[in-house]
């Protein structure tokens, strides 16, 4: 097992360089030049520009920038960013904080209210309440969480004046109620469903059969066996979209004024801010590598048949 | 006990995940108990977003770094809202031939810091700002002054500190020596970059470019990075347009949307423009809180002169196509009413901006067809309109295209370059198909500043490469004239002279469509679109 996990975090360094690179290099070939378009479409000065991007290492070849930013990375540095000057950690730092609440706080809901749901549908396949529960995961996997957004701010906060329709700076867990709720709302949907399928499933398996045959109690017979086997899909799913509720929260983001990290990285693609998006992406996509290495885990603990050496 | 044995591994590898994640963080829990949750009292908001660039005046160029920098420096004179030149912090700008300009400052000005702001703060600050070596942005508005060459070559390292051109007479006196005469080179002066600085600056520019000492209205307080930045009202400020208020949050929203929810629930005083989800139903949420007002700049269809299409073309043409423009109806219906149509290639609000008596700008199909056909068409009978996808310009893009197509018969194609840096390198690198949307922000309310840096043969602006001997003699006419007046009458004759040679189809005006809440009175605009922050009280 030690060794299983060892050689996986060691198989991260590749992946972590492959897609350094990768994003590295996508952000060279994208058109249009960051330090040029600082000055719009007013007059711009030639010199200047040829100046500024002396300065930066921008007129260096894509390799060399690269090795550049590589060398930074392994002595702590981010890289700055290009108009404001301001270190890409500083960014990363602030954004991180605020992303990492809402995620934790929409995947908690999620977990929670979706495996219930799942739970309690699939108990009951096929009766009137298992139809109704799959009626609500189907308009909340048809409707865009943008529509859940607005409609959520019109009802809670202007019509019940429940909450404050925008998240301030500050991010409280009490302001980030409303958009976890609307950003889980649509990974709740499908953990209902994989829940109640799999429950539905496995309530016929044999090994249901025997355990109710040595007639243990029911608590026992759902909670542990029906439960535990049921979860490896739901489980698969949580895992990767973990990765995916801290990066592509951007709508959602937008609707509550967010600054997390959907909003950082968005706004460094627009201004061509290499180092903050290859730095932000970096980070989720260890966060993705982590999580899939959990879930890997976890496949060991939740059925026993499966082991790692 | 194995399902046990792999928990610990899972529990461990948690721990190590949550490191990662975490290890850029770690503010989280001490930053909330610092910020208070409103704002102090007798302070107003704006919705105004993170500047784009450190706090320096010469650095920025962008409308929200602008509001910032000019609530906390003021240069030597400023507009008013018919562009008429009021003096802030110089007495008098005094010139008889238009090349050497005597500059007297009003006595007992200080920073914020409490040095006195001096000649010498202004000239030393010009000479920062133009070295080629420190980066400013805004470095080519010193291009007039006499020794600009000798600290911003065009390559390799400056030859001098300083500019042959400023020089200091005395503690409040200083002179500016031109290369060549320019009778309006005292609007320029009214431009943000023109703003001097204490001597704390150099000492450390970085520190400075974030928490900025100045001599403005404001005094600067913090800065939280994307969130707010804070200014207070200057108690010792000298200048005409002293504080009315007791302060300013700027704050920075994710979205226009999200702003004006914010703005509706009272949780912010002033929105600068309304989202186009909200556009329809603004007027009626605020009603006479509402703004709408133009102010000096303008969106114009720039053909590209070096294209197939619009290569040695009879102006006619283009006057025809401008005619096949339905703008009233553009503006009212796909624009929601948040542009003004264009009567002239200057708006109203700079000064100098004239009647053309000219029916080029208004629709008539029958007409525009007809000088489309007089001056021998279009070739292939087919052009393109270039727009950034990321700007909102979409829609009314494909309205204009429309309403050329059917007045005129020219196919007219929509080209979308997908963000603003794609469709900036395709101007700069002479790559446009056909024609470009091209806008234009005063930089100085002046009919000059819509001629001469937009249609003159080497004009960096110039992007659709528009070159013609006639205009360009015209533009040197106004630059060596006598006075400002005349300056400005020679600039209205070239206007006359460009309406037939056609460089650009001017569309319309911009607007600011935004509203204030009713916790704040005394709202205006200036010419730049902005707020006058300054004149803004809080409500009683």
């Amino acid at each position: 097992m030690g060794r299983y996990v060892a050689r996986r975090l060691l198989q991260m360094i590749p992946v972590f360089i492959g897609s350094t690179l990768l994003v590295f290099s996508m952000m060279y070939a994208l058109p249009g030049d960051p330090v040029r378009a600082l000055a719009g479409e007013q007059t711009v000065d030639p010199a200047q520009i040829a100046a500024m991007k002396k300065d930066l290492g921008l007129d260096l070849p894509l390799w060399h920038q690269y090795w550049n930013y590589m060398v930074g990375l392994f002595q702590g540095d981010f890289g700055t960013q290009i108009a404001s000057g301001r270190p890409v950690a500083d960014i990363i730092s602030e954004a991180f904080p605020i992303t990492v609440r809402l995620t934790l706080f929409a995947f908690t809901f999620t977990v929670l209210v979706g495996i219930s749901i799942g739970v309690f549908a699939g108990m009951k396949a096929d009766t009137l309440r298992d139809r109704g529960l799959l009626i609500l995961t189907l308009l909340l996997i048809s409707v865009p969480s943008f529509v859940l957004g607005f409609l959520g701010q019109y009802f809670f906060a202007f019509q019940l004046g429940w909450v404050n329709p925008n998240v301030s700076g500050e991010a409280n867990w009490n302001e980030l109620f409303l958009p976890a709720v609307v950003l889980g709302s649509l990974s709740l949907a499908y953990v209902a469903r994989l829940t109640r399928t799999s429950i539905a499933e496995n309530l016929r398996s044999d090994y249901m059969r025997t355990a109710v045959a040595k007639g243990l109690p029911r608590r026992r017979i759902i909670g542990v066996h029906l439960m535990r086997n049921s979860m490896i899909p739901v489980v698969t799913f949580l895992g990767t979209d973990l990765g995916a509720l801290m990066g592509g929260a951007v709508v959602t983001e937008g609707i509550f004024n967010v600054k997390g990290v959907g909003y950082n990285i968005f706004d460094a693609l627009r201004h061509r801010e290499g180092a903050t998006v290859v730095g932000i992406v970096t980070l989720i996509v260890v966060v993705y590598l982590v999580s899939s290495l959990l879930v890997d885990l976890l496949y060991a603990v939740l059925d026993p048949r499966i082991r790692y050496a | 006990m194995r399902g046990a044995k792999s928990a610990k591994w899972v529990v461990g590898a948690i721990v190590v995940a949550l490191a990662a994640t975490a290890c850029g963080g770690g503010n989280d829990s001490g930053e909330s108990a610092s910020k208070e949750k409103g704002k102090p009292a007798g302070y107003v908001s704006v919705d105004v977003g993170e500047p784009q660039k450190p706090l320096i005046p010469a650095d920025t160029n962008e409308t929200l770094g602008s509001y910032v920098i000019q609530s906390l420096f003021t240069q030597l004179l400023d507009f008013d809202s018919q562009g008429k030149i009021v003096y802030t912090n110089a007495e008098s700008v005094k010139t008889t031939d238009n090349k050497t300009w005597t500059v007297k400052l009003k006595p007992g000005w200080k920073f914020h810091d409490g040095t006195p702001v001096t000649a010498e703060s202004y000239v030393k600050a010009w000479n920062w700002y133009a070295n080629i070596k420190n980066n400013q942005q805004n470095s080519f508005w010193f291009e007039d002054i006499a020794g600009y060459a000798d600290v911003h070559p065009d390559k390799g390292d400056p030859k001098a500190d300083a500019m042959s051109g400023l020089k200091v007479v005395d503690d409040t006196t200083f002179t500016i020596g031109l290369s060549a005469p320019v009778p309006y080179y005292e609007y320029k002066l009214g431009y943000a970059t023109f703003a001097p600085l204490p001597e704390v600056f150099y000492k450390d520019t970085k520190a400075f470019g974030q928490a900025p000492v100045g001599n403005g209205p404001y005094i600067f307080e913090k800065w939280d990075h994307k969130k707010l930045i804070q200014v207070k009202a200057n108690p010792d400020y000298l200048g005409p347009n002293k504080a009315k208020n007791k302060g300013v949050l700027f704050k920075n929203y994710a979205t226009v949307e999200a702003a004006y929810q914010d703005l509706l629930s009272g949780n912010l005083d002033m929105i600068r423009q309304v989202g186009p989800k909200d556009l329809p139903k603004y007027k009626q949420d605020l009603g006479d809180r509402a703004i709408d007002q133009p102010y000096a700049a303008i969106q114009s269809i720039v053909p590209a002169f070096y294209s197939k299409t619009f290569k040695g073309i009879d102006p006619k043409v283009i006057q025809g196509l401008s005619m096949a423009i339905d703008r009233d109806t553009i503006t009212k219906t796909v624009l929601n009413g948040t542009r003004k149509p264009a009567t002239s290639f200057t708006p109203p609000g700079v000064a100098g901006n004239q009647d053309l008596g000219t029916d080029v700008f208004k629709f008539n199909p029958a007409e525009a067809k007809k000088l489309v056909t007089e001056g021998g068409g279009v070739p292939d009978n087919k052009m393109w309109i270039q727009y950034n996808a990321d700007g909102g310009h979409k829609e009314w893009v494909t309205a204009v295209c429309e309403s050329i197509r059917n007045s005129t018969g020219v196919e007219c194609i929509p080209d979308a370059k997908p963000d603003f840096q794609t469709d900036l390198e395709a101007r700069d690198n002479d790559q446009v198909k056909a024609a470009y949307r091209g806008g234009w922000v005063a930089d100085y309310p002046l009919n000059v500043n819509f001629m001469r840096e937009l249609y003159g043969t080497t004009a960096e602006a110039n992007n659709g490469r528009f070159s013609d001997k006639e205009v360009d003699a015209a533009f040197k006419k106004g630059d060596n004239a006598k006075s400002l007046d005349e300056s400005i009458k020679a600039y209205q004759e070239a206007e006359k002279l460009v309406l037939t040679k056609m460089p650009a189809i001017p569309l319309w005006e911009y607007k600011t469509n935004g509203g204030y809440s009713k916790a704040v009175d005394n709202v205006t605009v200036d010419f730049h679109g902005d707020y006058n922050i300054t004149e803004v009280t809080v409500a009683k």
